[in-house]
């Protein structure tokens, strides 16, 4: 078996009182796409920072590509290319100066596959740095990245200044450098983006991984929407396990049900005589509720606990 | 209906006057400025209070009696040399020949002071992008203009009341401190006009600082000029200037003659030029956009030239204009004063206690020699803000988070730094080396002396590059050692390297404080023989200081 592409065990990197990362762990395997995802401040772009060897861990163990990302970084650095969150570029650079300059000190890019780019992208390369957008900014360092053939991209909220046409485009370039075996480390917040190209995801939360694994290892953690229309009363669907947020009004239900339910849930539901039947998938949205809930959970409890 | 009188819309909830001025929010404006320049500005105010002080006791004791202070003007009057380097003598009071050996160079600071106020609550507030989130509040459009230059106008007013305190303080009469005070403000205020312009103009806060300060050095340029061509009046203790030190607030300063002819109505200039660019500035705020300037931005190439596919491409591309700017600006300061090298004996032979000054500093008595040190070691130190300036460009481009893409590609901390450092370090000595070749043939021009003069010129300005070596890497070490107090130390130092070297001696401090600016320990060539032992060991302690940052730059985190 092949070492992992990124392996980050028990990091942890404090900035004076404030932890960052507290014993996070996170292993990426080569040739996926892993979605990163977690609020705004939870330690994404510190994470990826201590990858490219521009912070310095506290403590714990992190392997990139098989080398160290501080002592290694130059040598590592050949071989991946970074798009961070906030663009920030030469004001008086050009856009198209700005990609090749990245380029090149990354160690060449691919011509051909630079002018496709930025077609593909709209990009005017002859308007000064100064002049672009947040969305055209992104741009330029997601045009340099692509065009870099490397065997690894890490991506720290690309797109949050593209727009949806854009993304799409952004979208097709993940699965052609994937397609062609590189590994993709995708940081967001946005969980659709993470669903549409993600094969694995890991949620962080306060320096701390919460969940790690694959949509479907994830999924299985969530709860399935479900609405039903039934001949029969649906009394004391209530009693059953596995149910929650359970709403009954005579033949008519509408409640949450968790995988190991299901099964139960649907020979309950079965003698009932079934009408009607609506479940909606779980998402990522709902895990990613339900840990980011917990904390305004807490953060209501000790309220409560105040006003008493 | 009367439902709506009783439950009026949001919008009309508001009352007109809350929502219509261009000033609207001037005072919150006004009081955020105030409150982040808590610091800086009364540091400014502070050193200005100190160094007038410090000036005030020097001369005091230098000029004491009538005789003294006659024998002075007489002096200074006919020398082309000292009528340009300092200003037009105007009577023989202690007051005037206070006006005369430094109003000059505190019209210069207080420019400066003024010009990076309005800029930094102006230009900069649009280019970091605050601008937009303050201009989408409740603030009229001309509101941020109006609460820089209040904030400007506020700290020169008490820089002005300062001197005229100090003045006062030492007895000087009333009438001309009070006239120095309101002069030495008003250069200040016209300077922050002038920088309300030029933040208008230019669509970086860097190119309205630098626009600004070239008005400043071009104000200074032509009162020089005017001072330099004016006539000595016929009682020979005063001089009358030529016009182009009317065309100048500076030369307005010096002009008025505090504690001799004392002509007041030249605040009245002051005022008319203040009205007249903060006018200007405000016309064209109605006329822009926010976050541009007044010139289009021309597209560039698309594809980057061989030449920029480099650490050091970028570096030169990013410091080009301010080397370039640098270098013309020393070229003309050295010719000029090439040229006017042979009024130096003239200049020094009538005055026993400047010819003694000179030789103090330099040890000989060959005056033409000893003119060459003392310009060219003031070059040197010049050519150190630059340094100064230019190895904290790697501060900036960290903070504002553009050395982030750049080091997460295939470069290294130390290639980075040494990018910036190779630029730095050649371009001031090419700057040293144009201004000494330039010099000497100004000199040898209006003298007909070649040959060794030359070659004196040209090794007095070179002697000096060790040193501003050594500026240089202090300033690598502490961007790596404590990045966070870098600019405030790289400033520091250059403050330190200029007190020490061209006022220490004027101050009589003792050596070992004197020892501490790398600048003390540049051979005073050709006044001196050239010896070659200090310079090792500037460039040995250049090169430690250097290392010394590199290794820590290493070893931190990018901090942004």
């Amino acid at each position: 078996m092949t070492s992992p592409a990124i392996h980050v065990a028990g990091l942890t990197k404090t900035f004076g009182p404030v932890t960052a990362l507290d014993n996070f762990d996170l292993e990426v395997a080569i040739g996926e796409v892993h979605g990163f995802l977690g609020p705004n401040g939870a330690g994404k772009s510190t994470t990826i920072r201590v990858l490219l060897g521009l912070l310095r861990r506290d403590r714990g163990e992190v392997v990139l590509l098989g080398g160290d990302p501080w002592h290694d970084a130059v040598r590592l650095h050949r071989r991946l290319a970074y798009v961070p969150g906030d663009v920030h570029l030469w004001p008086n650079l050009t856009g198209g100066e700005a990609i090749d300059l990245l380029g090149e000190l990354r160690g060449g890019l691919d011509q051909r596959r630079r002018a496709e780019l930025i077609e593909r992208f709209q990009l005017d390369p002859t308007k000064r740095c100064s002049t672009y957008s947040k969305g055209n900014r992104q741009k330029v360092a997601i045009i340099s990245a692509f065009a870099s053939r490397v065997e690894l991209y890490l991506l720290d909220e690309p797109t949050s200044g593209l727009d949806p046409l854009m993304d799409t485009v952004f979208q097709a370039c993940v699965r052609d450098v994937t397609a062609e075996g590189s590994t993709v480390l995708l940081s967001s917040h946005i969980l659709a983006e993470v669903e549409a190209l993600g094969e694995r995801i890991t949620i962080i939360r306060d320096g701390r991984r919460v969940e790690s694994g694959t949509l479907t290892e994830l999924r299985h953690l969530t709860r399935t929407s479900i609405t039903v229309h039934t001949v029969q009363p649906l009394d004391g669907l209530a009693d059953l396990d596995g149910l929650n947020d359970v709403e009954v009004e005579g033949t008519h239900a509408r409640f949450e049900v968790e995988p190991d339910a299901m099964g139960t849930v649907q020979r309950w539901l079965a003698e009932r005589e079934v009408l009607a039947f609506t479940s909606s998938p779980p998402t990522l949205q709902q895990l990613f509720l339900r840990h980011y809930g917990q904390q305004l959970t807490a953060a209501e409890v000790a309220e409560a606990g105040e006003g008493s | 209906m009367a439902v709506d009188t009783r439950a009026p819309t949001p919008t009309a909830t508001r009352a007109p006057d809350s929502g219509g001025s261009s000033l609207t929010g001037t005072w919150r404006l006004l009081r955020l400025a105030a409150r982040r320049d808590r610091v800086l500005l009364p540091v400014w105010i502070v050193t200005l209070g100190v160094l007038l002080l410090a000036s005030v006791a020097s001369i005091i004791g230098l000029y004491d009696s009538e005789a003294e202070r006659v024998q002075y003007a007489l002096a200074v009057a006919p020398s082309v040399v000292a009528r340009a380097f300092e200003g037009p003598i105007l009577g023989t009071s202690l007051g005037a020949i206070l006006m005369t050996e430094t109003f000059g160079m505190f019209a210069v600071l207080v420019g400066i002071m003024s010009v990076q106020t309005v800029v930094r609550h102006t230009r900069l507030e649009e280019e970091t992008g605050r601008a937009e989130l303050v201009g989408s509040a409740v603030v009229g459009r001309h509101a941020p203009l109006t609460a820089a230059l209040a904030v400007a106008f506020a700290a020169n007013l008490a820089v002005g009341g300062t001197t005229v305190a100090i003045l006062l303080a030492y007895d000087l009469p009333t009438g001309g401190a009070v006239l120095a005070g309101l002069l030495l403000m008003g250069v200040g205020w016209s300077f922050a006009g002038v920088a309300a312009i030029t933040a208008q103009i230019s669509a970086s806060a860097r190119g309205a600082n630098g626009l600004g300060g070239a008005v400043i050095g071009l104000a200074y340029f032509l009162r020089a000029v005017g001072d330099g061509l004016g006539e000595v009046a016929p009682s020979g203790v005063a001089v009358t200037s030529a016009w182009p030190s009317w065309l100048s607030p500076i030369g307005w300063g010096q002009q008025a003659g505090a504690f001799a002819v004392e002509r007041w109505w030249v605040l009245g200039l002051f005022a008319g030029l203040v009205v007249a660019t903060v006018a200007a500035a405000f016309t064209l705020t109605r006329h822009r956009d926010l976050g541009v300037g007044m010139r289009p931005v021309r597209p560039g190439p698309a594809e980057a030239s061989a030449a920029l596919r480099s650490p050091v491409g970028l570096a030169w591309r990013l410091q080009r204009p301010t080397v370039l700017a640098w270098l013309l600006g020393l070229i003309i300061t050295a010719g000029v004063f090439g040229a006017i090298g042979d009024e130096v004996d003239a200049f020094l032979e009538t005055s026993d206690e400047l010819a003694e000054l000179f030789t103090a500093l330099g040890g000989s008595d060959v005056l033409v020699d000893l003119f060459i040190v003392f310009f060219l070691a003031l070059l040197a130190v010049a050519v150190g803000a630059f340094a100064v300036q230019g190895v904290l460009r790697l501060r900036s481009e960290e903070v504002s988070g553009r050395a982030e893409p750049l080091l997460s590609t295939a470069v290294a901390r130390t290639r980075w730094v040494a990018s910036h450092l190779i630029v730095v370090a050649l371009g001031s000595a090419a700057m040293l080396l144009a201004a000494g070749m330039v010099g000497g043939v100004a000199y040898g021009l209006v003298t007909g002396e070649w040959g060794a003069r030359f070659g004196d010129w040209v090794l007095a300005a070179v002697v000096g590059i060790p040193a501003v070596w050594v500026l240089a890497g202090l300033v690598v070490a502490a961007v790596g050692l404590v990045p966070r107090r870098a600019v405030s130390i790289g400033w520091g130092a250059l403050g330190v390297s200029l007190v020490m070297g061209q006022l220490g001696a004027l101050f009589e401090l003792p050596q070992w404080v004197l020892n501490i600016s790398p600048f003390t320990h540049v051979p005073a060539v050709p006044a001196d023989d050239l010896q070659w032992l200090p310079l090792l060991l500037l460039l040995a302690v250049a090169a430690g200081v250097t290392g010394l940052g590199l290794a820590a730059v290493r070893r931190r985190d990018l901090l942004t």
